[in-house]
């Protein structure tokens, strides 16, 4: 069976519950999917729980695989994971520390993993920041650099949370076709965003999280509704069709319960 | 244009690599110098002819091969060991502040010492030269156990790790304290030497097995440096890169504990190196662990180098405690190091 399946997905920090049992639907090659919904619901747990970085209930399976008994090294190959943020004080050059995500888990050579270090900064663009230390660079700098680290090992499944949270318009665009094109190439794109007419625009798939489950599932135009954003969010919201087809989501306010 | 940027990067790498040479140059020097300053007054020239093996009187060969080679060669080897703690500990526990002297090593291997002095417990069996040794050994050993047992227990991160051993640090400086008050006065005399760091009784055995230490430890710490890079970026980009980031952990402080335990069990407690050792590095090469970690070897080897020919040159005629040195003059140093700014 080929895609990602997170099924019975639960987790709890302390007494307090984050993910109760949460199921996402298959999700298959070629397919980006965003991870939507308000603040605390679950979201980014979630997402470093199919990474396995957070102990977790349930299953994941990558195209049938259990990620969970996947050996690290081989994980490490299959799933790429793009942080929040990276710590903006490590004095390592952007270049290092792309070469450090090639070379820390398998035994690569220099030339090798320094080559395709550089290929993967180039093809995002920042090729000329490679010799910055991270701590030189700004926040959506660093974001770009993150996402070259994530995707250096050319990972079958692409995890992202909130790729988008401190880069500029242009760099927005580029992030997102970048991920469309990743996609197009037969990957798994799971990306977490707080912008729905990004979403709306760039998504093949949208999921959105209420409280640790699964609130609803489908195509940006079945998700983003006024009814469904007015449950998950509590706003009173219009959606809009505009030129080329494309959904707007314009919020009035705060939802006034009936 | 990225053939360009990747032939700067290696140009850099060659930088880096030439800073590292330098380094043990330059701690080479520090040893030479270190091992022609001292009281005897002995002329240089019979100084290298005694090292080279010629023919000189047989003081000057005791002076030169049981006295001062011993003690230059410790304390290169204990800077060595120090500072490679304190680079792996600062990356591991992710805090820049982490070394053996802040993480309680230090202070617990002291409180050690004073229990074999003061209270003349021991280990049975070992010889008693090695007495106040083994008990440092021990103590400092048993200290980053427990710092380990109870992280573990508690289950938290590296900071949950940081507070414990500081937590440490106060309750075996308190114990430390307390021996000195009810101990005679003849101890007394001889802990202060020892909480103050001294490379006086230095002797052979004692640096072969800090040599045999750092040469068992360093291929290991070498062979985890791209790991130990990795985890300079966060414990989830260290993991997501398929690092075992527990067992990494787990492995590097074990390590660090050897090397720590064996370098305050010779010397007493020696602070600033462990600390300023990988900060000077850092600054010098940075934090790509390949360079970085020699370069924090070689930089603690040369700082403890020199604070021993200054232990023994700052006030004509008297040796003073070497872990003295390091702190007065070193600190200053430190702070104008930092204080101008990194270098990149």
């Amino acid at each position: 069976m080929q895609g990602l399946l997170a099924q019975g997905i639960s987790v709890r920090y302390g007494a307090r519950s984050v993910l109760a049992g949460l199921d996402l639907p298959l999700l298959r090659p070629g397919e980006v999917t965003v991870l939507a919904g308000p603040n605390a619901a679950g979201k980014s747990t979630l997402l470093r729980a199919i990474a396995q970085l957070q102990p977790h209930g349930g299953k994941v399976l990558l195209d049938g695989r259990d990620l969970a008994h996947v050996p690290m090294r081989d994980r490490a190959r299959l799933v790429g994971f793009m942080p929040q943020s990276l710590p903006a004080g490590s004095s390592l050059v952007a270049l290092e520390s792309v070469i450090a995500a090639l070379r820390a888990g398998e035994t690569l050579g220099a030339r090798q993993a320094d080559a395709a270090a550089m290929a993967v900064l180039d093809k995002l663009g920042i090729g000329s920041l490679a010799l910055e230390p991270l701590s030189a660079l700004s926040g959506g700098q660093r974001q770009m650099v993150s996402l070259a680290q994530a995707i250096v090992r050319d990972p079958r499944l692409l995890l992202l949370d909130e790729p988008t949270s401190a880069l500029d318009l242009a760099r927005q665009v580029r992030l997102l076709s970048e991920l469309r094109r990743l996609a197009g190439e037969g990957r798994i794109v799971v990306a977490v965003l707080h912008d729905l007419a990004l979403a709306a625009q760039w998504a093949d798939r949208i999921v959105l999280i209420h409280s640790g489950h699964t609130h609803a599932e489908g195509a940006p135009e079945q998700v983003l509704t006024p009814r469904l954003l007015a449950e998950v969010y509590g706003v009173e919201a219009r959606v809009e069709r505009c030129s080329r087809g494309r959904i707007m989501v314009l919020i009035d306010g705060e939802h006034a319960p009936a | 244009m990225s053939d360009a940027t990747l032939q700067l990067y290696h140009r850099q790498g060659r930088r880096n690599a030439l800073l590292v040479g330098v380094l043990g140059l330059a701690a080479l020097a520090a040893l030479l110098l270190d091992l022609v300053t001292g009281p005897a007054g002995l002329p240089l020239a019979d100084t290298l002819r005694a090292l080279a093996g010629g023919e000189v009187g047989r003081g000057t060969q005791v002076i030169v091969w049981e006295v001062r080679l011993p003690v230059a060669c410790m304390a290169l080897l204990v800077g060595a060991a120090l500072a490679l703690a304190g680079a792996e500990m600062q990356t591991v526990l992710e805090n820049p502040l982490a070394e053996p002297f802040t993480l309680g090593v230090s202070s617990s291997a002291a409180l050690g010492a004073a229990v074999a002095i003061v209270l003349g417990l021991t280990l049975p069996g070992l010889p008693a030269v090695w007495s106040v040794s083994g008990n440092a050994f021990l103590f400092a050993l048993g200290a980053l156990g427990l710092l380990q047992i109870l992280g573990r227990i508690r289950g938290g991160g590296p900071e949950v790790l940081i507070l414990f051993g500081v937590a440490l640090n106060f309750t075996a400086a308190a114990l430390l304290s307390l021996l000195q008050f009810v101990a005679s006065a003849d101890a007394l005399q001889q802990l202060v030497f020892w909480t103050m760091g001294s490379l006086a009784s230095a002797q052979w055995p004692g640096v072969m097995l800090i040599g045999v230490v750092l040469a068992v430890s360093v291929p290991f710490s070498f062979r985890a440096a791209w790991k130990l890079t990795a985890l300079r970026l966060g414990e989830d980009q260290a993991k997501s890169f398929g690092v075992d980031v527990a067992g990494l952990r787990r492995w590097t402080l074990l390590r660090v504990s050897l090397l720590a335990a064996s370098a305050v069990s010779m010397v007493g407690v020696i602070g600033f190196v462990g600390l300023a050792g990988p900060h000077i590095a850092r600054m010098l090469v940075g934090e790509n662990h390949r360079v970085f970690l020699p370069a924090s070897i070689l930089t603690g080897a040369l700082v403890m180098s020199l604070a021993s020919t200054l232990s023994k040159t700052l006030v004509p005629g008297v040796l003073l405690p070497v872990g003295l040195v390091t702190s007065l003059i070193g600190l200053p140093i430190f702070f104008a190091l930092i204080l101008r700014g990194r270098r990149r």
